[in-house]
């Protein structure tokens, strides 16, 4: 094995990654926005507005966008989305908003929404800060745990009703998924520091980063000295493989990889295996098989146990990582993770196929791919530990999840929770944002 | 946050967007979801005497131009088809239910005083802002003895309108039928005859399109068709030289205005108060699609506002109509000529060929090292800006001023006019 292989750092030139890091789409300038706004047909009971998690009313957007009237559309975006940039830039609108477009329909064309919602709200937000106005002062207070999308839209929309927020973000920095999370090239610019900025710039919003739920909070100290209380905590633990060699050197949690590039200030620095294996199927297992790949690894294969169609990564997704060069690997599981001298050399493969009753079962065949990095991206979970007082855990759990009702209020009196750590959650940014603002009105109706 | 807040002859309205009378203001549950989606007003669809005109099927003819639809819009739709009593009903609850509302009523019956007399005087107990003369019609009303029958000759628009104030004490608008050679003629007629404002244009009598299979004019009706009025997108140039003209007239002595002609966002609408109108119509673009681009309309003149600092519709009311002047008028020795920026050329060509073929010769086709380069030649551009309009990218060729700011001078005092009056 030559001194070349295993897991270094700067194996691209600093242009390479730079070139490779930079916005992965092109936004549209005014002219190009203005052919796609003319596109839309401003369809009445939009199929694309009831697509969308927090039904912006797309057309309407769209119209301002062709009338030139581009504050009013971005108003129009941010009225039932705070976070219509981050989202127009990570939505898998293929299966949402533009997937429902009549022109699918027609031409399998959609107009692109995400660009234009980009379009307007960027227009927006290189001018002013966020359009609405604090509400008039309630005296309530809400305590909100976690700076993600649910959180910060939750409490952007309280300070709106007029009421005072504080929110508890575990990590360092607000903006969650969107911080540690989405890849880097799909947010670049810090922008999504940019973003938090903008939504608490309305005001009544106290970010306190450093503030873990259950080690530096409790919930019951929360609920004590709150009026209302916000969780927005999303999936703090990882799933781990369970398998044998799991504690291998070179065996890494995707999340963590994903965070650690996301956060480092020189990417030339970060170290990436030559021969990376991934395994997982969801957006996760995408981000960091591309990211990977354009850091400089050589080789990248994402192994996932099913098929195609089963992956929760959309198709546009799919396509994108073999776009990039990462080899898409089906009907496999890992049975163990291979090395020596106590790193990962290899893993080694099942082949599944779909039995008789539709779940998965193994046909005993077996591959080996050779790997000096192997990530982890089979999913993340709640970690209940913190959601306890006095020793008992008080809050309704699902499969693992918060549970909620149509309001987002939990099982606890004046605890309500939306995004990722609640049982109805889709991992999708949009949806955190709608059950934060869902919640943010019933916290409202709680408090008047 | 610009106020919106309008006042068009004694007339007040929240905004200065109203529909105009035609099918939208037909009935109480069109107008009533109207006035829901924000709209400042309506004028209801013409009122006529009892019994009801009758309707054909189908109605509408339009003209599409490189796939946008109803570019243009053209009916053969007649006057309201519903009892004058059911009208006047829900007129009132109307009124009733949307108090701050403008509404309107337009009205058509035959030039009798006693026809006026009566109309007006149950249209005033309904609690209605005012009066609509539809003058304009250029269809099947006309034929009877009414619509642009009556709004083509001054005269009789002065006539009504004076029985009209006579009779009511409700504001009267007269609305003007572009069908005519000027339209000075009935607004200066509208003024003497004591109105209070003027609404236009109606439509403009028009053939939509041939149908070269059934070979009939469209829409047709069992084979044939009918002139009908035109409307939407494609009359706004139209409508906005006619709303000048009027504004501009010393002897219509700045009636106010409700403009009207393809207004379809919040643009078109700052361009007719621009030059003049108070309030504008709009139907075609409802008619396309739903009253919900009053959002558009509303929040677009507002933010337009905002950024030129008007705080009100007047303060920009008619600010173009101060620069809208006659040829004659113009400065002779104002020069400019086209430039094309190079980086964003994407070679298409459109401007030599337009120049070359129809115009002045003065944009080169080039080739160099293979490539295609389209350069002016500024000492033949007249600064037509064909060039600029043909341009399929925006910013691409621009009118740069070359005459280096010489005394603005118009064909009256220029040396060159073999007519000019020697200077004292």
């Amino acid at each position: 094995m030559s001194e070349s292989s295993g897991i270094a750092a700067g194996r691209l030139s600093a242009v390479d990654v730079a070139a490779n890091f930079t916005d992965v789409k092109d936004p549209l300038d005014r002219r190009r926005a203005l052919i796609e706004a003319s596109r839309c047909y401003f369809c009445y009971d939009a199929p694309c507005m009831e697509a969308c998690p927090t039904g912006i009313d797309i057309p309407n957007f769209i119209r301002k966008i062709a009338t030139d009237n581009v504050r009013a559309s971005a108003v129009n975006i941010l009225e039932e989305n705070i976070f219509g940039g981050a989202c127009a830039r990570v939505c898998p609108t293929e299966i949402l908003c533009e997937e429902a477009c009549v022109r699918m329909t027609q031409e399998s064309k959609p107009v692109q929404i995400g660009a234009l919602q980009r379009y307007a709200t960027d227009w927006l937000m290189a001018r002013e800060g966020q359009p609405f106005e604090r509400g008039e002062p309630t005296g309530k207070h809400v305590a909100v745990v976690g700076a993600g999308p649910a959180g910060l839209a939750c409490a952007h929309r309280l300070a709106m009703l007029g009421h005072e927020v504080t929110v508890y973000e575990a990590r360092e920095r607000a903006g969650g998924l969107n911080e540690y999370g989405i890849a880097a090239y799909k947010v670049p610019g810090g922008f999504a520091q940019s973003e938090v900025d903008f939504i608490t710039g309305i005001g009544g919003i106290t970010v306190e980063c450093g503030k873990a739920l259950g080690r530096d909070v409790t919930l019951a100290a929360l609920r004590r000295d709150h009026d209302a209380v916000f969780l927005g905590c999303g999936l703090a633990g990882v799933r781990a493989l369970g398998d044998e060699g799991e504690s291998l050197s070179g065996v890494v949690n995707a999340v963590d990889f994903i965070a650690a590039l996301r956060q480092a200030d020189d990417l030339t620095t970060l170290p990436v295996g030559r021969r990376v294996v991934v395994i997982g199927g969801g957006n996760t297992a995408i981000d960091v098989a591309v990211q990977s790949k354009r850091l400089g690894a050589e080789d990248v294969t994402l192994v996932y146990r099913r098929g195609a169609d089963d992956m929760s990564a959309t198709w546009h997704e799919q396509e994108f990582a073999q776009q990039n060069g990462v080899r898409l690997k089906l009907w496999a599981r890992p049975v163990r993770i291979l090395g020596t001298g106590g790193k990962v050399t290899g893993v080694e493969f099942e082949y599944t196929r779909r039995g008789a009753d539709g779940t998965l079962a193994g046909t005993g065949e077996t591959f080996t791919i050779e790997a000096d990095q192997v990530f982890k991206a089979i999913g993340q979970m709640l970690v209940p530990d913190p959601l306890v007082e006095g020793g008992n855990q008080v809050l309704a759990l699902d499969g693992g999840k918060i549970v909620i009702d149509d309001d987002r209020a939990t099982s606890l009196r004046g605890v309500f929770a939306g995004g990722d750590c609640v049982a109805t959650g889709e991992d999708l940014t949009v949806q955190a944002v709608q059950d934060g603002k869902v919640a943010a009105h019933a916290i409202d109706r709680f408090l008047r | 946050m610009a106020d919106l807040r309008c006042e068009i002859g004694g007339i007040k309205s929240p905004n200065p967007f109203w529909l105009a009378s035609a099918p939208p203001t037909d009935k109480e549950y069109n107008v009533v979801r109207a006035l829901r989606a924000g709209w400042g007003g309506v004028v209801w669809k013409t009122l006529g005497l009892d019994p009801p005109v009758v309707n054909v099927s189908s109605r509408y003819g339009t003209l599409t131009v490189d796939g946008q639809r109803m570019t243009g819009f053209n009916n053969i739709e007649l006057i309201t088809d519903r009892p004058l009593e059911v009208n006047l009903r829900e007129i009132k609850q109307v009124k009733r239910d949307w108090p701050d509302r403008a509404i309107v009523v337009s009205l058509m019956v035959p030039c009798e005083e006693p026809c006026w007399e009566t109309i007006l005087k149950q249209v005033e107990e309904t609690g209605a802002d005012g009066v609509e003369l539809n003058f304009g019609c250029p269809h099947g009303m006309s034929e009877r003895g009414m619509g642009s029958a009556v709004g083509q000759v001054p005269e009789y628009v002065e006539m009504v309108a004076r029985w009209c104030k006579k009779h009511s004490r409700m504001p009267v608008l007269v609305k003007l039928t572009p069908n005519v050679s000027s339209i000075l003629g009935p607004a200066r007629a509208a003024v003497a005859g004591t109105a209070d404002g003027v609404s236009l244009i109606n439509t403009i009598n028009s053939i939509a399109s041939v149908d070269l299979d059934v070979m009939a004019p469209t829409p047709t009706v069992d084979g044939k068709g009918a002139h009908g009025g035109y409307c939407g997108p494609a009359v706004k140039p139209i409508a906005l030289a006619m709303v000048a003209e009027i504004d501009r007239d010393p002897e219509c002595r700045n009636i106010p205005i409700s403009g009207i002609g393809g207004v379809s966002n919040w643009r078109d609408a700052a361009e007719f108060i621009a030059l003049g109108s108070t309030t504008v119509q709009v139907c075609t673009a409802a008619m396309h699609y739903g009253f919900k681009i009053v959002d558009d309309m509303i929040t677009g003149l507002n933010d337009w506002m905002d950024v030129k600092g008007y705080r009100t519709i007047e303060d920009f009311r008619g600010l173009a109509t101060r620069n809208y002047v006659n040829w004659q008028d113009l400065n002779m020795n104002y020069e400019i000529v086209a430039r094309i920026d190079q980086d964003l050329c994407i070679k298409c060509g459109l401007c030599h060929v337009a120049c070359e073929d129809t115009s002045h010769q003065s944009i080169a086709a080039m080739r160099v090292d293979g490539a295609r380069r389209y350069e002016v030649v500024e000492s033949e551009c007249v600064g037509c800006n064909l060039c600029m309009h043909v341009c399929p990218v925006d910013g691409c060729i621009t009118m740069h001023r070359v005459d280096e700011n010489k005394p603005y001078v118009t064909w009256k005092d220029d040396p060159r006019n073999p007519m000019r009056q020697a200077a004292e």
